[in-house]
């Protein structure tokens, strides 16, 4: 089997993981009504408070936990902000993501006195990659038995977890009656409303579902992905799971792919880094790393199929007195 | 005090100093969580930012990029339009700037160099955000994520520009070679200096004059202009404006043209005022800094001013705040940019039923 697909396609699965939690989190946010730009800000914090706790505490589950912790706050602060105060939803997750990015350099700094880093995590404050049983079996098939090594087996569980969260969040919204009101308050919330239900404790549901998935997602890239946190180590995830949910029209599935998708084209960026085509020269690797912005940038202007969001997103609800 | 001018008090002046002296508060806790005091953080601030004539160019040039991206912002929201792009927005400016500086031979005149170069980032910063304009216009797509996308993009071009195209030969760092000093706007301690006052040096230079430059005309833009009305009317009630002949989609395009030139002279402080050369993120930071002044300041050039030069000395105050306590990171100043986004833009109407109830008495008994 082709070394460099298999571990190309290796590293897509791993980068593809925070933008599936990311991305998950901002259906939930959008599909109920309230724009997310803070997703970044969201997994920024996590990141860094999933490496301070698991480093102090010396667990990553701790980590895990206070990263969920960390993220659900900034959700509620968003929705105290645009469910309770009726306040610019895009305003408020510019707040969400500057203050993230302010914070966690100035708590670093106080914090570890290492230039705004967490100290290095030790192989148990993190999550591991695990091998899944029967390597040694299937081993013996041909290119199937590569498949299973190299690519299924032998990620941490975070990973397992984001490719299982996508059914759930499926069955969630397409099948729960939770999912059915969720999108109805994104689309009609009046109808919510005069139905007797209340539209902001939907929305309020909406945004800590949220939190918890930022939440896993930004320690994922620290305490996973990463053995410490660095500055804006989220760098840009946020963003391109944002573009992913718009490029997947805001359905799990769909946008799952578009994870896959960027996921590929940045594993693709790494490994092209410097490399000489005969004829072109050297592959100019920004223009990969530009391609998911650009490619929503043409789908929302209907150049390729129409990317329709909930109809009520972005706008507060104001109950008629 | 008839009712409608006790609530324009309100809404223009009580609302937004109540709403960033709550973002103080907050971020005085931040200093105590922290292990700092924050009486004693406040006055190495002060010091660091009015105490010493450095102190003070230093501060006005950190305020002169705030006056362009706060202004960017405004003039978008004047018009309806969340314009988030400004730091790409600046960046492509420097992209403009650096172009028109590079195409003149070095024996040129400033004269001549120096308007060109200006022109140059307008011209680009206006160029980013036309397109999100003409998408938003036209195609129907999202203003705030196809600005976030330009962003990247940016990011990824001017890279790309830094690394493979305008590299000087030999050098390893990605930035263009050293501007000839035909390009370079004077100092201001230099132009002290010309007229026999000495002053401490700084970078501030003839940019800020540019930027007061710039409030105005935005402000008679805004306000004194008919294409300022057309913005204006379309941003409070684009169907009234229809109806009073206004064609939003021209509005939405030139609000945006405008909104980046403003954001792309960020370049021109930074680029021609100091560095000197085309570099990686020279603008960082700024961009997202401009929607923190705009909401602050009310959108009004006037507010902007005096937003900016509290950014501007927050952003010197941090330096020293770092420099003086190694416990502080001089990266406070972005808490104190988020929170201000935060408590004047997103909860901007948190005490106005409080406020309202607090005077109704009083205004009963009249």
């Amino acid at each position: 089997m082709n070394e460099f697909l298999l571990n190309t396609l290796d590293a897509t699965l791993r980068y593809s993981t925070p933008l599936i939690f990311a991305s998950m989190a901002g259906l939930f946010s959008e599909r109920s009504g309230v724009v997310d730009i803070g997703l970044e800000g969201k997994m920024l914090i996590a990141a860094f408070i999933s490496a301070a706790a698991a480093s102090v505490f010396g667990s990553p589950w701790i980590g895990l936990g206070a990263a969920i912790l960390a993220s659900s706050i900034f959700a509620m602060i968003h929705g105290f902000a645009t469910i309770t105060h009726k306040g610019n939803q895009i305003v408020s997750g510019v707040a969400i993501n500057i203050m993230a990015s302010g914070l966690t350099m100035v708590l670093g700094l106080a914090w570890f006195k290492q230039g705004g880093q967490t100290p290095a995590l030790a192989n148990d404050e993190r999550f591991l990659s695990i091998t899944l049983p029967g390597v040694d079996i299937i081993d013996y098939i041909p290119i199937l038995g590569d498949i299973y090594r190299e690519l299924i087996s032998g990620h941490n569980i975070l990973v397992y977890l984001a490719l299982l969260i996508v059914p759930l969040v499926w069955w969630v919204v397409n099948r729960t009656r939770f999912g059915l009101r969720l999108r109805a308050v994104g689309e009609n919330p009046k109808a919510v409303d005069t139905a007797g239900l209340s539209v902001e404790r939907l929305r309020y549901k909406a945004l800590l579902i949220g939190g918890i998935l930022c939440g896993i997602g930004g320690a994922y890239i620290a305490t996973a992905h990463n053995a410490q946190f660095t500055k804006e180590m989220t760098a840009g995830a946020g963003f391109i799971a944002l573009a992913a949910l718009i490029f997947g029209k805001w359905r799990p599935y769909t946008v799952l792919s578009a994870c896959f998708l960027f996921s590929f084209l940045k594993a693709l960026e790494d490994r092209l880094q410097s490399v000489i085509i005969p004829g072109i020269g050297e592959v100019p690797v920004q223009f990969i790393e530009a391609t998911p912005y650009l490619l929503t940038v043409i789908l929302l202007a209907g150049f390729i199929g129409r990317a329709i969001p909930p109809k009520a997103v972005g706008e507060p609800y104001i109950k008629e007195l | 005090m008839t009712r409608d001018t006790r609530l324009a008090w309100i809404n223009g002046l009580m609302l937004p100093l109540l709403n960033v002296l709550t973002a103080f508060a907050a971020i005085a806790i931040v200093f105590v969580f922290i292990n700092v005091d924050p009486i004693e953080a406040a006055k190495i601030v002060i010091h660091g930012t009015l105490g010493y004539e450095e102190g003070v160019g230093y501060t006005l040039y950190y305020a002169t990029n705030f006056v362009f991206t706060g202004l960017a912002v405004a003039v978008a929201f004047h018009a309806g339009l969340f314009n988030i792009g400004g730091e790409g927005q600046a960046y492509v400016g420097g992209l403009g700037v650096a172009l028109a500086v590079l195409a003149f031979d070095p024996s040129i005149s400033p004269w001549v160099v120096i308007p060109a170069s200006i022109m140059g980032s307008l011209l680009f910063g206006a160029l980013w955000a036309i397109v999100p304009g003409y998408l938003q216009a036209y195609r129907g797509s999202h203003i705030v994520i196809t600005t976030i996308m330009f962003n990247f993009i940016a990011s990824a071009l001017m890279v790309y520009m830094c690394v493979h195209v305008l590299r000087e030969v030999g050098q390893m760092n990605p930035q263009s070679k050293m501007f000839p000093e035909t390009a370079w706007l004077p100092f201001i301690h230099d132009i002290f200096a010309g007229i026999g006052y000495k002053i401490a040096p700084s970078p501030l230079n003839l940019s800020i004059v540019l930027a007061l430059l710039f409030s105005l005309l935005v402000w008679i833009f805004l306000w004194h202009t008919r294409w300022g009305y057309a913005i204006r009317a379309t941003g409070k009630n684009t169907t009234a404006a229809v109806y009073g002949g206004i064609k939003p989609k021209k509005v939405i395009i030139l609000t945006m043209c405008i909104s980046g030139a403003l954001a792309g002279l960020v370049a021109v402080n930074e680029l021609l005022g100091y560095q000197h050369r085309l570099m990686l993120d020279f603008q960082y930071g700024y961009g997202f800094g401009g929607i923190a002044v705009a909401l602050m300041g009310r959108n009004h050039p006037a507010g902007i001013l005096v937003a900016a030069l509290l950014f501007g000395m927050l952003y010197q105050g941090g330096m020293e705040l770092a420099f003086e306590l190694p416990n502080v990171s001089r990266h406070i100043v972005v808490v104190m940019q988020g929170l201000v986004i935060l408590f004047c833009g997103a909860l901007e109407y948190i005490y106005k039923p409080r406020l309202v109830r607090f005077l109704a008495p009083i205004e009963a008994s009249e």
